[in-house]
């Protein structure tokens, strides 16, 4: 392991203003003069808006504005980023969201009206005494009778199907006949669990007007500044780039819900313009449970086909995936392209079919939580094929490791539309043997026995498709936004080094980790470089950072600036040594004419660039600085084997996590350090997900798990330390770095381990159990121990 | 409208608040002292955590002026004098105790006001005196390291 540069652990630069309470969130910017904005929102899941009386509000002291959907008549709605053809080759079905409720609230939490006033107590006041006239409907909550027919969330729509997807379509007719003719079909109904993000810091939005200018700023907890302004700027507000700047400061946290455009965003960035005040909102972790996006919430029947010898000939699975009220950005993208074309999972299944009817509900949003859409294609496959190992007899991991893609199969072009680039599952299968060791299974299941508690093993492998992704095949696909990155290298006159980059850090590390790479390359130290991120005013066009794609996207482009950088900066030196460029080597910070001892300082020759007296200026312009843009030529294909053990009270249904391992190929890695932590959140996430989390509704459309006091996160006595390891390496092939990503990962992996291990406690201590939906909260555990 | 003083990181303080005025409000608010973050409404998640008169109070708990005339420790305050970090906060870097750093200043005052009450705490006991403090991103590993690291320190 090298102690500098790539492959070296780092510490994080960032820490230092973190640990010290100067990091500089959202919440901690005010601007002069700022007011306060309280939105009410609907505490109603569905109703018509009769008529809002704003006239005692109005009076109240310190109310300089109160807005209402009839305020917004004339500005656009939120738009969807992503359209979906369905089987029929019809457009999804797209209805409007605006940025306030026009005539009908559609989800508990639907902002009504908006006050903005001198303290955020007058706000709150005031909107209190608002009369909103509002007729209840019916609250449409199951996906399947919405689907059937009744009451419409959408009345223009004319069906709460927001479309019918079918992949591969052409695949359909012989995935049935495999179906039918098969040896045996392992068939499993499940609900992947609705999950709210939670990010500890909870979303902030201000808006600031400079009317001399007709400038406007907004200061928002975004994970890619530049895809609000373009979003906000071209669809809602119509105002030109140049006159809008967005500002994504230290974030804390986003594990996508600080992806999408939102309301409050919008709502900040107009109040301003029209009041010609700041204005600013912070939301409450109340207010967060009911307008940040949710994730997950799909209910999926799979069905998996396999010969006499364990085989898999054919998968085909059905899901309904809850789109909640509106489309929020990238909700449609997640249960297909992101969810459809996993199912291959690490196997070589030779058939697949995936139906998908995305429902509209009266509920939140539902879009991309860590993971979006792989979680879910990942979780049925893998306890799909932990119940056909149990229904055949097979040992789970015999089943997977014979249907493995091997090592020489690479590139593997899968029946879903993937090419699989590079992967060893036998490796990381081996390796997580090893770290778990899991041939002292027995010895710890019969200590716990004599506790009078069940041990189990779950194992599962997950591939992931990250780095999203080349923009023709995306744009092919529906994304109505390219998926590039982008960095400028900046080299400034003595030497050091500041990168613009458009992705974003919000826990990432970038600041730390990028500079590593371009360190590396060009043969100085670390604290030469600095990361810049987070403004669009300073930084270059970029998409952003979700999807696990900031290395490898984002650290291609600025690899590729920086190689720019280097070919320029040869010839400098070449000209300085009288040599040629091509004879000119760069190496540990320093220019040498190759088979000579000529040789001149990286420093020097950045300041030649900028003080360019004795210069090629007939032949090269002074100045050293490059930009890059990245579109990656395929997805990365980050893949593992995890494995976690449980105790199981079988008095209570009581669930704990003994332990877990995970083996991650992610390619080359960066910073270990870092890579590390990256995957203990995720297989916290991930455990939190499979026991714990979960946003539930009633049938009038309460979310009934709306604070932390019932929605229940994970803490740091739920969970075990982590064994992990990404020694398994087989770098991606496309992109400059070899790297394939780490983001997501641990939570994708994490939830079929738990629940494969409670069913292989369950059942191996003598309870006939083949299911139990996440989250495995005790009452669900016992429910199922005692029938 | 009321006038409250206390001793905040060592300097004596005083400021105009409300009866209403919570004491995480009143740091942030009226002392600018940032890094004391909310992460919640219903006092769960510790984000807010500092010391009041050595304990550990979710400063989200209680109103300003119930910490009239008292000594108060924020996040800021845990420097060493010289302002490098502090054993607990070096711990936290050296062990990549955070990751985006919004629960981060409530785990160190909480790992503080265990390692006062308990300098040599097992893994478990880690665990359990952190249950109030929630943190999304590190899955807690890296933080029971850094709780750990500074206790050998
Ligand atoms: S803000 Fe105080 S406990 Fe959450
Ligand atoms: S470091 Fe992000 S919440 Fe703990």
């Amino acid at each position: 392991m090298s102690d500098k540069g790539i492959g070296a652990s780092s510490k994080r630069r960032e820490d230092v203003r973190f640990l010290s309470g100067n990091g500089k969130y959202t919440d901690d910017i005010n601007v002069r003069g700022q007011k306060y904005v309280h939105f009410l929102r609907s505490d109603v899941a569905h109703g018509k808006i009769n008529g809002i009386d704003t006239g005692e509000a109005a009076s109240m002291p310190g109310v300089a504005g109160i807005f209402t959907g009839a305020d917004f008549a004339e500005v656009g709605g939120l738009p969807c980023g992503w359209q979906v053809t369905d089987r029929f080759g019809e457009a999804m079905k797209e209805p409007a969201h605006p940025v306030l409720a026009q005539g009908k609230v559609r989800h508990v939490g639907d902002p009504i009206a908006a006050v903005v006033a001198d303290s955020l107590e007058q706000a709150r006041d005031a909107a209190e005494a608002i009369d909103v006239d509002m007729e209840e409907l019916p609250a449409v909550m199951d996906m399947k009778s919405a689907v059937a027919g009744g009451t419409l969330v959408h009345d223009e729509l004319e069906t709460n199907l927001c479309y019918d997807w079918g992949f591969v379509e052409e695949n359909k007719d012989a995935v049935d006949e495999a179906i039918k003719n098969a040896h045996h079909v392992t068939t499993l109904e499940l609900v992947n669990n609705r999950l709210v993000p939670n990010a500890m810091e909870p979303r902030v939005a201000i808006g600031d007007y400079d009317a001399s200018n007709d400038e406007s700023t907004l200061y928002t907890t975004s994970q890619n500044p530049h895809v609000i302004r373009l979003l906000m700027g071209a669809f809602v507000l119509q105002i030109p780039e140049h006159k809008l700047r967005v500002v994504a400061p230290d974030v804390g946290g986003g594990f996508g819900s600080k992806i999408f455009h939102y309301a409050e965003e919008a709502f900040c960035t107009l109040a301003a313009r029209k009041l010609k005040v700041p204005v600013k909102w912070t939301a409450s972790r109340s207010e967060a449970f009911i307008s940040d996006a949710h994730g997950r919430d799909h209910v999926t029947k799979i069905e998996l086909a396999l010969d006499e010898k364990g085989m898999f000939q054919a998968v085909r699975t059905d899901t309904y995936a809850n789109m909640g009220a509106y489309l929020s950005t990238f909700s449609t993208s997640v249960p297909t392209w992101l969810h459809g074309t996993l199912m291959a999972g690490n196997y070589k299944t030779p058939l697949i079919y995936v139906n998908v009817k995305a429902v509209f509900t009266n509920t939140v949003p539902v879009d991309a939580y860590r993971g979006a859409g792989r979680p879910e294609a990942t979780f049925q496959l893998e306890r799909v094929i932990d119940k056909a190992a149990r229904e055949l007899g097979m040992d789970p991991i015999e089943i997977r490791r014979k249907n493995f893609i091997q090592k020489e199969e690479f590139p593997y072009a899968t029946p879903v539309a993937l090419e699989y680039d590079t992967g060893d599952y036998v490796a990381t299968m081996d390796k997580l043997q090893e770290i778990a060791d899991l041939d002292g299974f027995e010895a710890r299941a019969s200590e716990s026995r004599q506790k009078g508690l069940l041990r189990g093993l779950g194992i599962n492998c997950y591939i992931e498709a990250c780095g999203i992704a080349p923009s023709n095949l995306v744009g092919m696909l529906g994304a109505r936004a390219g998926l590039y990155e982008s960095a400028t290298v900046r080299v400034n006159a003595t030497g050091s080094i500041t990168v613009m980059t458009g992705c974003h850090s919000h826990g990432q590390s970038h600041e730390t980790t990028f500079p590593q790479v371009i360190a590396d390359m060009i043969g100085i130290s670390e604290d030469q470089v600095h990361i810049q991120h987070g403004d669009t005013s300073n930084t270059p066009m970029g998409m952003g950072t979700y999807g696990s794609r900031s290395i490898a996207v984002g650290g291609a482009a600025m690899v590729r600036a920086t190689e720019k950088i280097i070919a320029k900066a040869k010839k400098i030196a070449a000209h300085l040594m009288e040599a040629s460029a091509e004879d000119i080597e760069l190496k540990d910070g320093s220019f040498s004419v190759v088979g000579t001892d000529k040789s001149v300082g990286w420093g020097d020759v950045c300041l030649t660039a900028y003080v360019p007296h004795n210069y090629p200026l007939d032949q090269l312009e002074p100045g050293l600085e490059e930009t890059a843009f990245y579109d990656p030529a395929n997805f990365t294909y980050p893949a593992g084997a995890y494995a976690c053990e449980v105790e199981v009270d079988p008095e209570t249904g009581k669930v704990d996590i003994c332990s877990f391992a995970a083996t991650d190929d992610f390619g080359n890695v960066i910073n270990p350090m870092v890579v590390d932590g990256q995957v203990h959140g995720g297989i916290a996430q991930g455990v939190g997900q499979a026991l714990r989390e979960h946003a539930v509704y009633n049938e009038d459309g309460q979310l009934v798990s709306g604070t932390f006091m019932d929605y229940s996160m994970p803490r740091a006595d739920d969970l075990p330390s982590f064994v992990v390891d990404h020694s398994c390496q087989t770098p991606c092939t496309h992109n400059p770095l070899g790297v394939k990503g780490c983001g997501e990962a641990g939570a994708i992996g994490s939830p079929p381990a738990v629940v494969n291990a409670v069913l292989d406690a369950l059942n191996k201590g003598g309870y006939n159990v083949s299911h139990i939906d996440m989250p495995l909260s005790p009452s669900r555990v016992w429910s199922a121990i005692n029938g | 409208m009321s006038t409250v003083t206390m001793t905040v990181n060592g300097k004596s303080v005083s400021g105009e608040v409300e009866g209403r005025t919570l004491l995480s409000d009143f740091v942030r608010n009226n002392l600018n002292l940032t890094g004391t973050h909310i992460g919640c409404d219903t006092s769960q998640c510790g984000a807010c955590v500092v010391h009041v008169g050595g304990k550990a109070v979710k400063s989200c708990t209680i109103f300003a002026i119930e910490a009239e005339g008292s000594s108060v420790t924020t996040i800021e305050g845990m420097a060493n004098p010289d302002g490098s970090l502090g054993t607990i906060q070096q711990a936290f870097q050296d062990n990549h105790g955070l990751q985006c750093g919004f629960c981060t200043p409530g785990m160190v005052m909480s790992a503080a006001a265990l390692l006062e009450e308990n300098p040599n705490p097992t893994e478990t006991e880690i665990r359990e005196y952190l249950e109030g403090n929630i943190c999304r991103c590190t899955g807690y590993h890296n933080i029971v390291k850094s709780i750990q690291a500074a206790a050998a320190a």
